[in-house]
């Protein structure tokens, strides 16, 4: 069957956003649908992230704007699956578009409707903490912004059908059927959050200072029903002594709950705590909790901040019922300390950090797709290949195959885009309509003619401020040819007009005083660029969010304010210039450095899609770390999978291996490096052009001076063991093995979990147990963190008889030799002094970064690395394998230390971002950015310094000598260094100081 | 009446001028007061803007950013207020200080945005018109602030605050920290010396001056202004005019 150049992606969480934007920058057709009426899922209701603190609002919005947006992605919303048929490369899918009853190309979002709704609902975005109409968007910034009619509370009164000015009610719009081709399909539904039941024993449902934990985001959230203060919901007091419970409906074999880890939740709680404690600082947090498991990037360091910092104070203790105190609503905990006393306790409020359950509808999904969940009802999926179900063309991201962070959901996000675009390679554009756009009118050195429209948004602006009084004012202003008011400037009927009118009176610039930029001004633009004006020659004037709504009770004051923005706006325009969007040309070729698993996944998902791709591998042999591991804990074989890469590898006519080499030059940038390596035993030479770099160096293993590891035989590393267990059945002599975690990990010198180490040694543990099931094992532990699945082996090994004692980082395990034998010495938490004799030690020695090399690569790409020395992403949470230097991606155990599935998953994600820019021919620069005048530059090169991506550079230029220069495609216009500089040389298009200063001397 | 202050915000485009238009939104009601610039990072807020909005008259200048941690272009407002705390120690020579603010609000940060802008309002109300608005100005401080808009262009200035970061918290061209007591030392007799010399400059551009005369203009002791006079003559930018009896006089080149 012929394959199409279109793709499913079911969900619109940061996810499936995310999977969208990487399709549809690719080159293809993407189908977004979601199931609610506002894309963003669950991020768009946090307050902050973890572990930066991060506005989750601040950084999420910009994605869905950009997703609401884009030419290439077609979004639907109130959706609903109805059946799937075809295979990988062409399927058809039906889908129910759920009516809103709003006609979504009429409704301007102004919300008119929702404030005269007499009907107050429940608000299932603020988790039902405050009221809300029937007639409602889920939250301020909702993309897309239209309202929707809510059938189960509406009663249909036509209040809001009269109140819509822009006529967009339309209480008879049916639901719609609508079929879909697609050549590929993503699934990124999300999750659900566990709901404890009704007579559960936490008193959730019945005290009413019992929430859950994403209603306590909300209360958090500035946004939020509270507006960011923390209340008691029983009496609107401030609550001090705050509890958390950890584990709710997570790591439960009673069957109340889910057997698995949630994983998320330890990170997330710790969060929550610090960031009530930051909003009001008599909150006084205590968290309740098994093991933390802070297994993530710099997620160890939050922990003891949290501690440290914040006061948060950690209780290891499981509390199991909740009771309260009729009088004052606070509650009483009891609960036991490590070493058996028990206690009882009253908290002002009870936060329960409930796990992560599979989507409602997953059982549903499943069936109409075709595709397996695993036992828990999430989506099963390749054991190497964490983004692939069980059909091909179906991949999965975030959530739905298990519990997950942010970060990792973005990964997968880009990793199923990235196999979409191994399986689709060769339609990119097939589907794509390129608008012809008439030629730019020549506007330069001509007079400015500006047009001012001002729009009444129905009462939005026109009831709070005098709106043929704007108009008439603009009309009275210099340059000004043209003013006039239109109902709503937005519909599609006035970009008609606007059109027109600029013809009729040769319009040079456009204003348009309404709403924000920020939504509008590339619809706008949109519009004059069409009328064959370049879209820069265009301003807005905000007389809407931050003039008519904000000063509701002063007409007059309002109005003069719509007047003074309209006349800063049309100074400003006055100095507007057309701008172009630089082109650069791309090559479609690719270096990898590295080639463990992660860097020849990555190369050879690029060499399948025809992209000539070079891999650097600095030692003789592929394979990378992962030559040291047989199997996986879920039973994946890395050896038997390692060989076939490699074969593949080798095999491939668009790889170029060079092993026993190093980069000597990298030179260029985004879509044009060109770059020397010096390979083989003879130190040849060769040098080759390429668009994109991956870096997948890797990372190497704690190489232990403790614990007698240099100095007694028996003491082991765990891959030293991992491969007696695999290549021999030494095992069967050893009566008594103990091993060690946290060996060189989250300690003072490595601040971070190694993240492996624990399902590493549970692994090794049962095999060798299954081997001789007559030697005892003892494994010394911090905090056990078996997350997600991995909690099923966990489990399996204590069912086994392995025996896991916990030690405090202050009291390591001594071993004294006695013999042959080795006397393991540990002092447990609540100073039992434990003795063991062993014949065996095993330690688990953690990941550290290689220094010396990331510093080496470091310097030759600009990118930097965190205190660890590992590589540091663009953005923790949203650009997870992109570099801040455009071009240059990130993957593996380079990053930071991670499982081979999760290396595979950023591989295929380095692929997908890279294929955004190696699917073009050429790449098109922003128009807004700065520009260095060579003539009053010195040359001292403060401005790099101040440049946050690596745009400037100093050459040597044949008249002015050493100047700085700025490489268009770099910049993003932010203009750090124009602010900065010493000679006034820098400027920044669309944001000139000269159009600054005119707003500002116009200002009066 | 009552006196309503005039007031100009330069906003961020990513989280503060946001977080307006969810106060918009959310239909959160504050004073009309100000009027916003947007640009699309703080970090682009060249402090020269804030002196040029201040000499028009204006009563309070409001910057507003990411928070620490949030800038959408990584650090630009790390930038933003470096350059904002160099802008407040000018004023601070002339008591102006609090005329001028600097804030982060987010995205999400509506009532917040609401709730800032408010206060500064009342704040600005209460320190009253400023000396520069209206018909008949303090052409004392005029000059003040046009001094000072012309020293936060200076080389000297721009470069200290260009460096701070990199200096004082990564490392110099040495691989050291600057500890921040000893740069906030250089920085301070920086922006004095700095203030003094385009003070002299303002005056000696449309009269010409002995040391004496401009230590009475300047309010300030003759053996400084006579120090900084001597650089500016070698920056070449006075010169002797004449010599009227035992004292020289000085012009502007």
């Amino acid at each position: 069957m012929e394959k199409v150049g279109a793709v499913l992606v079911v969900g619109a969480g940061i996810g499936g956003s995310q999977t969208a934007l990487d399709l549809g920058d690719a080159g293809f057709k993407v189908y977004l649908l979601e199931s609610t009426t506002s894309i963003g899922g669950v991020m768009a209701q946090l307050d902050k992230t973890f572990p930066t603190n991060d506005c989750a609002m601040c950084i999420v919005s910009p994605k869905l704007v950009e997703t609401g947006r884009h030419h290439n992605i077609d979004l639907s919303i109130n959706c609903k699956i109805l059946d799937v048929t075809g295979e990988a490369g062409n399927f058809t899918v039906r889908v129910l578009k759920k009516t809103l009853y709003v006609n979504m190309d009429n409704c301007t979002g102004c919300g008119v409707c929702g404030r005269a709704c007499p009907v107050e609902a429940i608000d299932v975005f603020n988790e039902k903490l405050s009221k809300f109409a029937a007639t409602a968007v889920k939250y301020p910034q909702a993309v897309p912004l239209v309202y929707a009619i809510n059938k189960d509370y509406c009663i249909g009164c036509g209040i809001c059908k009269g109140v819509c000015k822009a006529n967009a009610v339309e209480y008879d719009l049916e639901d719609e059927i609508i079929e879909l081709k697609v050549g590929g399909i993503v699934l990124s539904p999300g999750y659900d959050e566990y709901i404890p039941p009704e007579g559960n024993l936490y008193g959730y449902g019945k005290y009413k200072n019992v929430v859950t934990s994403i209603e306590f985001e909300r209360i958090l959230s500035a946004s939020g029903p509270y507006t960011g203060k923390v209340l008691r919901p029983s009496d609107g007091d401030i609550p001090e002594k705050v509890a958390f419970l950890q584990c709710i409906g997570s790591r439960d074999f009673t069957g109340n709950g889910q057997p698995y880890c949630s994983s998320v939740c330890c990170m997330y709680t710790a969060k929550e705590a610090v960031i009530a404690h930051e909003h009001m600082h008599q909150i006084r947090p205590t968290i309740f909790s098994m093991d933390i498991r802070a297994y993530g990037k710099d997620f160890d360091k939050y922990i003891i901040r949290a501690q440290d910092e914040y006061g948060v104070r950690y209780i290891r203790s499981r509390i199991s019922s909740v009771n309260e105190d009729p009088e004052t609503k606070d509650l009483i905990l009891k609960y036991e300390t490590e070493d058996g006393k028990i206690i009882q306790e009253n908290f002002e409020m009870v936060v329960l950090s409930v796990g992560l359950n599979p989507p409602d509808d997953a059982k549903y999904l499943a069936d109409k797709f075709g595709i397996e969940l695993n036992e828990y009802n999430f989506a099963k999926t390749d054991i190497f290949n964490p983004v692939q179900t069980t059909i091909p063309g179906i991949f999965v991201c975030g959530a739905f195959s298990s519990p997950k962070d942010i970060p990792e959901t973005v990964t997968q996000a880009s990793a199923a885009a990235g196999c979409v675009n191994t399986l689709l390679y060769e339609k990119r554009d097939t589907l794509i309509t390129e608008k012809t756009l008439p030629p730019e009118i020549f506007v330069a050195g001509q007079p400015p003619r500006i047009g001012v429209f001002v729009c009444h948004c129905g009462v939005n602006i026109g009831g709070y401020v005098d709106v043929p009084q704007v108009v008439k004012y603009a009309k009275s202003l210099p340059n000004v040819v043209l003013a006039d008011q239109n109902l709503y400037t937005c519909s599609a009927d006035t970009q008609t007009i606007i059109k027109d009118k600029i013809k009729e009176y040769s319009l040079n610039r456009v204003i348009v005083a309404s709403c924000t930029p920020r939504t509008h001004e590339p619809l706008f633009q949109e519009t004059i660029r069409e009328a064959g004006l370049n879209r820069y020659l265009f301003q807005m004037a905000n007389i809407r969010d931050q003039c008519s709504w904000v000063h509701m009770n002063q007409y007059k004051e309002a109005t003069e304010k719509s007047m003074d923005l309209v006349r800063m706006a049309v100074n400003k325009a006055r100095n507007i210039q057309p701008l172009e969007r630089i082109k650069l040309g791309v090559t479609p070729k690719t270096l990898v450095i590295g080639g463990g698993i992660t860097g020849m996944v990555a190369a050879l998902n690029f060499a399948n899609q025809n992209f000539e791709t070079f891999l650097v591998e600095k030692e003789k042999e592929l394979g990378g770390f992962a030559r040291n591991i047989y199997t996986t804990l879920e039973g994946g074989n890395v050896q038997a999978f390692l060989l076939d890469l490699i074969e593949q590898v080798k095999a491939h006519a668009n790889i170029h291996v060079f092993t026993d080499a190093k980069i000597e030059i990298i030179n260029g940038y985004i879509g044009n490096f060109k770059s020397v390596v010096i390979h083989g035993p003879e130190n040849t030479r060769a040098e080759f052009e390429h668009g994109v770099v991956v870096v997948a160096t890797g990372a190497k293993e704690y190489e232990p001076n403790e614990f007698l590891y240099n100095t007694n035989d028996n003491v082991i590393t765990q891959s030293e063991f991992e491969k007696v267990i695999n290549t021999t059945d030494d095992i069967k002599n050893k009566k008594s093995i103990v091993m060690i975690q946290c060996v060189g990990s989250r300690n003072e010198e490595h601040p971070y979990c190694s993240k492996m180490c624990c399902a590493e040694a549970i692994k090794n543990a049962i095999l060798a147990k299954k081997q001789s099931p007559t030697t005892e094992i003892v494994i010394l532990f911090r905090d056990v963190r078996t997350y997600g699945f991995k909690e099923k082996y966990y489990r399996m090994a204590r069912e086994a008889g392995i025996v896991f004692i916990r030690y405090d980082e202050d009291n390591p395990p001594e071993i004294v030799p006695e013999g042959s034998k080795l006397r393991v010495n540990v002092v447990t938490p609540i100073k039992d002094n434990i003795l063991i004799n062993s014949d065996l030690v095993v330690l688990s020695v953690g990941i550290v970064a290689q220094k010396e090399d990331n510093e080496e690569l470091g310097k030759l790409l600009k990118v930097p690395l965190n205190n660890d020395n590992f590589f540091l992403e663009a953005h923790v949470k949203l650009r997870p394998v992109d570099f801040a230097t455009e071009g240059v991606f990130v993957a593996g155990l380079a990053h930071c230390p991670k499982t081979i599935e999760d290396s595979i998953s950023q591989a295929n994600a380095a692929v997908s971002r890279a294929c955004t820019i190696l699917s073009k021919d050429e790449i098109e620069a922003e128009g807004k950015i700065a520009s260095i005048d060579p003539a009053r530059c010195s040359g001292c090169g403060m401005c790099i310094d101040n440049c946050a991506y690596n745009a400037i550079e100093l050459i040597e230029d044949r008249r002015f000598g050493s100047v700085a220069i700025i490489n268009s495609a770099l910049c993003k216009g932010c203009g750090a260094c124009s602010g900065n500089c010493r000679c006034a040389a820098i400027d920044v298009a669309g944001f000139s100081s000269k159009q600054i200063y005119a707003m500002i001397t116009g200002r009066l | 009446m009552t006196f309503e202050p005039k007031i100009l915000g330069f906003l961020c485009n990513w989280c503060s001028y946001a977080g307006a238009d969810l106060a918009g939104v959310s239909r959160i009601q504050y004073p009309p007061n100000m009027r916003v610039i947007r640009v699309m990072c703080s970090g682009r807020i060249n402090p020269v803007f804030i002196f040029k909005t201040l000499l028009t008259g204006i009563d309070g200048v409001f910057v507003l950013g990411c928070h620490p941690g949030d800038c959408h272009y990584l650090e630009g407002n790390y930038e933003a207020e470096k350059k904002f705390i160099m802008v407040q120690k000018f004023l601070k020579i002339v008591d102006f200080d609090k005329r001028v603010r600097l804030d982060w609000v987010s995205a999400s940060e509506g009532a917040r945005f609401a709730k800032v802008v408010s206060e500064f309002i009342d704040s600005i109300r209460e320190q009253g018109p400023s000396p520069l608005s209206g018909e008949n100005i303090d052409q004392e401080l005029f000059n003040n602030l046009k001094a000072m808009e012309n020293s936060v262009s200076s080389d000297r200035i721009r470069a200290l605050v260009g460096r701070q970061r990199k200096i004082t918290e990564v490392e110099n061209e040495y691989g050291e920290k600057v500890p921040i007591d000893e740069f906030n030392a250089i920085f301070d007799e920086a922006i004095h010396d700095e203030f003094v010399r385009q003070r002299i400059l303002l005056s000696l551009s449309t009269k010409v001056l002995s040391v004496k005369d401009l230590a009475a203009e300047l309010k300030l002791d003759p053996s400084e202004i006579l120090e900084n006079m001597l650089t500016l003559k070698s920056r070449g930018e006075i010169d002797y005019q004449s010599i009227d009896g035992n004292t020289p006089l000085y012009m502007r080149i």
